[in-house]
């Protein structure tokens, strides 16, 4: 069956701003979307990645490898986290995606090898 | 019958160059070619492969039906051709082999012209939600629904929108690329997602109508007439789809469209905007036939954009004259459609409503909201120029009316622009 990853996008600096009760709920709806979709089988990984601030990028720049702070792109929104669904065809993986408590997703298939 | 010309067909990496100017022939493709695709999708589980193989039955048919005719029965033609086209691209190709036996199996699938409704269900309607999946960008839902759907060739595509056909072909590849590499489904969307696909769909036709309506100064006789495509794909939407008034509403807006058309151009060539035209041009059994499909939405109360925008063309085709028509009813129509979306173009539209309600300057004022927004709109500093020209301002209409021709690409209406100016 065929494999997607979705790519949880949001804006760090917004998140890290929202109340506390407010960040819990949204952690406590993530969680029971992730707990919901493993039972079901259709959740094969996944992970949060911590705040933008925390990334390093190392490039490759005339040949050479530089290391520097920050994400790949600077933009308002980064990669959050992940997850990796096994669903029949892409109409499934958006139905998922869609269904995602917070913000925006990208869908991507896994190449089959 | 005649043909256009035809340059050789090489194989798939080349482009298709043979036209169709015969309108048996095309009528022939645009009532095949969707059917074939569909068959064939279902059978070999292969968007991209089954859309090949259609292309190349039809390359096969430009090449014999000249010489022999349109045959009895052309879809049977087609589905053979196509399979004997298949089997050699599936030979040729490892990553096909296994299909091999898929296309074996698609005689059964596929009877006569009426197998559709003898099975139930036309998959044309699978084809078309696929074709206009949101996962394509609308230009290639546009071209692989003009392709797939509607019979058309790349470089009949490539004429209608002015675009090089390399382009269309590129753009065309890669759609098929991303049905097959991320598996958008062949299939009608649920029951629950219906309202948002149609949307998708709807939107399709409504962009490819549009612009055939708009090109109608420019088209060449070989070319297709977009907006007769998109009537015609709008009308097999209603008929896969009975049920679903915005589908109706979008038809209808499209008769009464297509119903001006012989009065929109002058005997030069020149637009005629619509308060000059003359109205007995106007082709009344298309009218009769929108208003036939606004007695079939109005009773389902489910209102929306498409069907809104159809009442307002039917006031128009109702009025005997420009100024007897119901402009209060128009602006009425108007308000409930901005509910459906609040845009300036809809405002900017709506002020010409509320000109003749209420007068050139109370429309002046509702436009100057609009500046910031639609200071790149031609339209926009057209309708400027109207009001102020009504209000006496000649001078501020002229400067209005210089902007809109700075603005305005289409050749028709920069005549006219030219026209006013001079």
């Amino acid at each position: 069956m065929p494999q997607y990853m979705l790519m949880f996008l949001g804006d760090d600096d917004q998140f890290e701003a929202t109340p506390t009760e407010d960040r819990k709920k949204k952690y406590a709806e993530i969680m029971s979307w992730w707990e919901d979709l493993s039972k079901k089988g259709v959740i094969k990984g996944g992970e949060e990645l911590q705040h933008r601030n925390t990334a390093t990028t190392v490039r490759r720049v005339n040949g050479k490898m530089t290391v520097s702070d920050g994400p790949f792109i600077e933009s308002k929104e980064h990669v959050g986290g992940w997850a990796m669904v096994e669903v029949p065809d892409l109409d499934a993986a958006i139905a998922i995606a869609k269904s995602w408590p917070s913000g925006d997703v990208e869908v991507r298939p896994i190449v089959e090898r | 019958m005649a043909l256009g010309r035809r340059r050789s067909s090489t194989d798939r990496g080349a482009l298709i160059t043979a036209t169709v100017t015969s309108d048996a022939v095309a009528a022939v493709f645009r009532e095949e070619a969707g059917r074939l695709t569909a068959a064939l999708v279902r059978s070999l589980g292969d968007f991209d492969l089954a859309e090949e193989c259609v292309q190349d039955a039809l390359v096969a048919a430009l090449e014999h039906w000249p010489r022999e005719g349109v045959p009895n029965n052309p879809g049977a033609w087609l589905m053979t051709a196509a399979k004997r086209k298949g089997i050699d691209r599936l030979r040729r190709e490892k990553r096909y082999q296994e299909k091999l036996a898929g296309l074996a199996g698609t005689e059964e699938t596929m009877g006569g012209p009426t197998a559709g409704s003898a099975l139930g269900h036309d998959e044309r309607l699978e084809l078309i939600f696929t074709c206009c999946h949101p996962a394509l960008s609308r230009e290639a839902q546009v071209a692989l629904t003009l392709r797939s759907v509607a019979g058309l060739t790349t470089p009949e595509i490539a004429r209608a929108f002015l675009v090089p056909e390399a382009t269309i072909a590129q753009r065309l590849v890669r759609a098929k690329r991303k049905i097959v590499d991320a598996k958008i489904p062949f299939r009608v969307p649920d029951k629950a997602d219906i309202p948002e696909r149609l949307e998708q769909v709807l939107a399709v036709l409504y962009l490819m109508f549009n612009e055939g309506y708009l090109a109608t100064g420019r088209r060449g006789a070989q070319d297709r007439d977009l907006a007769a495509e998109a009537e015609w794909l709008a009308g097999l939407v209603t008929q896969l789809l009975p049920e679903e008034p915005e589908a109706l509403g979008l038809l209808a807006l499209m008769r009464f469209g297509i119903a001006r058309a012989p009065a929109r151009f002058d005997r030069n060539g020149d637009i005629v905007l619509l308060k000059d035209q003359e109205r007995w041009k106007w082709d009344r059994d298309k009218i009769d036939d929108g208003i036939a499909l606004v007695a079939r939405f109005l009773p389902a109360g489910r209102p929306g954009p498409y069907q809104l925008q159809a009442l307002i063309a039917l006031a128009h085709a109702d009025a005997p004259s420009w100024d007897e028509t119901r402009w209060p009813d128009i602006v009425q129509i108007y308000d409930r459609l901005l509910e459906f979306g609040d845009s300036p173009v809809i405002r900017l539209n709506r002020s010409i409503a509320v000109w003749h309600v209420a007068g050139a300057e109370r429309a002046l004022r509702e436009l100057e909201p609009l500046a910031d927004d639609l200071d790149a709109y031609h339209l926009f500093h057209a309708t400027r120029a109207e009001l102020l020209r009504d209000l006496g301002r000649g001078a501020e209409a002229r400067d209005a009316d210089r902007r809109a021709l700075e603005l305005t690409e289409n050749p028709a209406e920069r005549a006219l622009l030219e026209r006013r100016l001079s």
